[in-house]
């Protein structure tokens, strides 16, 4: 009986999928050149808005850069980053290979073919560079169904050495909250290149809520948390981060964020964790989605 | 606008005034982190640098390799403050500016005005537009640390600004 029915269920089709690197590398090389369009149109509104002479001006600037990056297909940014790979893989899905492998020669061949930055060290004392800015930094969540999406981040380093996290007492409340994200960009001031995307995780556990600040950060910039309470203190962090003054390039001006996007999960009842993960301008990120028969498509 | 131009005078450094904008042109050297890492141990061990950098511009930059067609790769400016423990002792060697982004320690501004030193920002994550600014690029020195090497550049109107005291305030 028991035999009979694993027989029964290896004859369940299960797509099958091989990552080939080239997704990866295609990603990867999108990602450092081309802004995503609501990253655009947040620094075009936010040019329009402004008021400020010179913020007015570097706004320009920064939009200007991110048009010659995509017409020559080269990185907005030097730091092209450490290649932070997010993986949601259907539950469905049967993988061939060896996924990390692919990922890795992915990124191995956009940054020493495409001449991007090599800016890994292989060992954070040592600090040897691993000379093809592997190995990525790799997160694989399971979903259910049989789709595949992978976002490729190059995440820079100038906004994630300012970025916090804190565990906070749950007596400090939504108030602790905002004062820490408030004095995370403060104290970034102009370090982490503003205007900055600012991905705020609340909640689970310390590495949770670092993890979700970082998720955040893929969120389209243009799209509120659909629960209302934190939709909420999304609008009142923004409105107060930008009341801070820093500005684009930290120069001064209204545009010291270009959103705050707040994530969360449930906690412990002792427990407040908080996390802020800061984005710079170049809010860099690229999608792709698999689906069975159909193939990769690149999300625009 | 005023147009900076290395070897720089105190006079020069003087003329420049907190939030004014100015131009570079001519030569910029380039170092970051594991070059002045290099600097700081020559110099412990009694050994001369690799480059005279007695009234020179330091560039904060580690640019993208260059690809077929460029001078040099993407190259905006990298966060000054990890210089920071190092800027002293450049500073005492005769270095006359530096150009990066972000905020400065209390010692590096101390030494800035015992040595008389500029400190000038310019466009963070504005990688091609200010890599269009440079017109001849060659390492110079530490050729190991790959994008981290030191580079002797060529500029013409490279844009900066002295920083104001409120950008460098925490």
């Amino acid at each position: 009986m028991g035999r009979r029915r694993v027989l029964r269920v290896s004859r369940h089709k299960f797509p099958k999928l091989v990552l080939d690197p080239e997704v990866v590398k295609e990603l990867c090389l999108r990602a450092v050149s081309r802004l995503p369009a609501d990253v655009r149109r947040a620094l075009e509104a936010a040019r329009e808005r402004e008021e400020d002479p010179v913020a007015k001006r570097t706004l320009r600037l920064i939009l200007e850069n991110a048009r010659l990056a995509a017409e020559r297909g080269r990185p907005l940014c030097q730091d092209t980053g450490v290649a932070v790979v997010f993986v949601e893989l259907g539950q469905e899905v049967r993988l061939v290979g060896d996924l990390e492998a692919a990922v890795n020669e992915g990124v191995r061949r956009a940054y020493v073919g495409g001449y991007l930055r090599r800016s890994v060290v292989a060992d954070p004392l040592l600090r040897e560079n691993t000379g093809d800015n592997t190995p990525a930094v790799l997160h694989v969540e399971l979903r259910p169904g049989d789709e595949v999406k992978i976002t490729v981040v190059p995440k820079g380093i100038g906004s994630e050495n300012m970025s916090r996290l804190a565990m906070l007492k749950p007596a400090d409340g939504r108030t602790g909250v905002i004062n820490f994200v408030l004095e995370t960009v403060a104290r970034a001031g102009p370090n982490a290149c503003p205007p900055l995307v600012v991905g705020v995780g609340v909640g689970g556990t310390m590495e949770r809520a670092a993890y979700l600040a970082k998720k955040a950060l893929l969120r389209r910039l243009d799209e509120p948390n659909p629960r209302p309470h934190l939709r909420e203190l999304e609008e009142e962090l923004f409105e107060r981060v930008n009341e801070l003054g820093i500005g684009p390039e930290g120069l001064g001006g209204r545009t010291t964020a270009l959103a705050v996007l707040v994530e969360a999960f449930p906690t412990h009842i002792g427990g407040l964790p908080v996390a802020v993960n800061l984005g710079c301008h170049a809010a860099r990120h690229a999608t792709a989605v698999w689906r069975p028969g159909r193939g990769w498509e690149v999300q625009a | 606008m005023k147009v900076l131009r290395a070897p720089l005078t105190d006079e020069d450094i003087r003329a420049v005034a907190e939030g004014e904008e100015v131009l570079i042109s001519g030569v910029m050297y380039t170092a970051r982190d594991a070059a002045h890492r290099r600097l700081a141990e020559a110099a412990a061990r009694g050994e001369d640098w690799p480059v005279d950098l007695k009234g020179q511009i330091l560039y904060y930059t580690g640019p993208c390799p260059a690809a077929p067609g460029e001078v040099i790769g993407p190259a905006g400016p990298t966060t000054s403050g990890r210089m920071d423990p190092y800027t002293p002792l450049l500073l005492s060697r005769g270095l006359k500016a530096m150009v990066g982004k972000g905020r400065r320690s209390k010692e590096v501004l101390a030494a800035m005005e015992k040595y008389g030193a500029l400190y000038l920002v310019t466009y963070g994550g504005l990688g091609v537009l200010l890599a269009d600014r440079i017109k001849r690029a060659e390492v110079v020195a530490y050729p190991d640390l790959g994008p981290e090497a030191i580079f002797r550049l060529e500029v013409e109107h490279f844009p900066a600004i002295r920083p104001t005291a409120s950008y460098l305030q925490r």
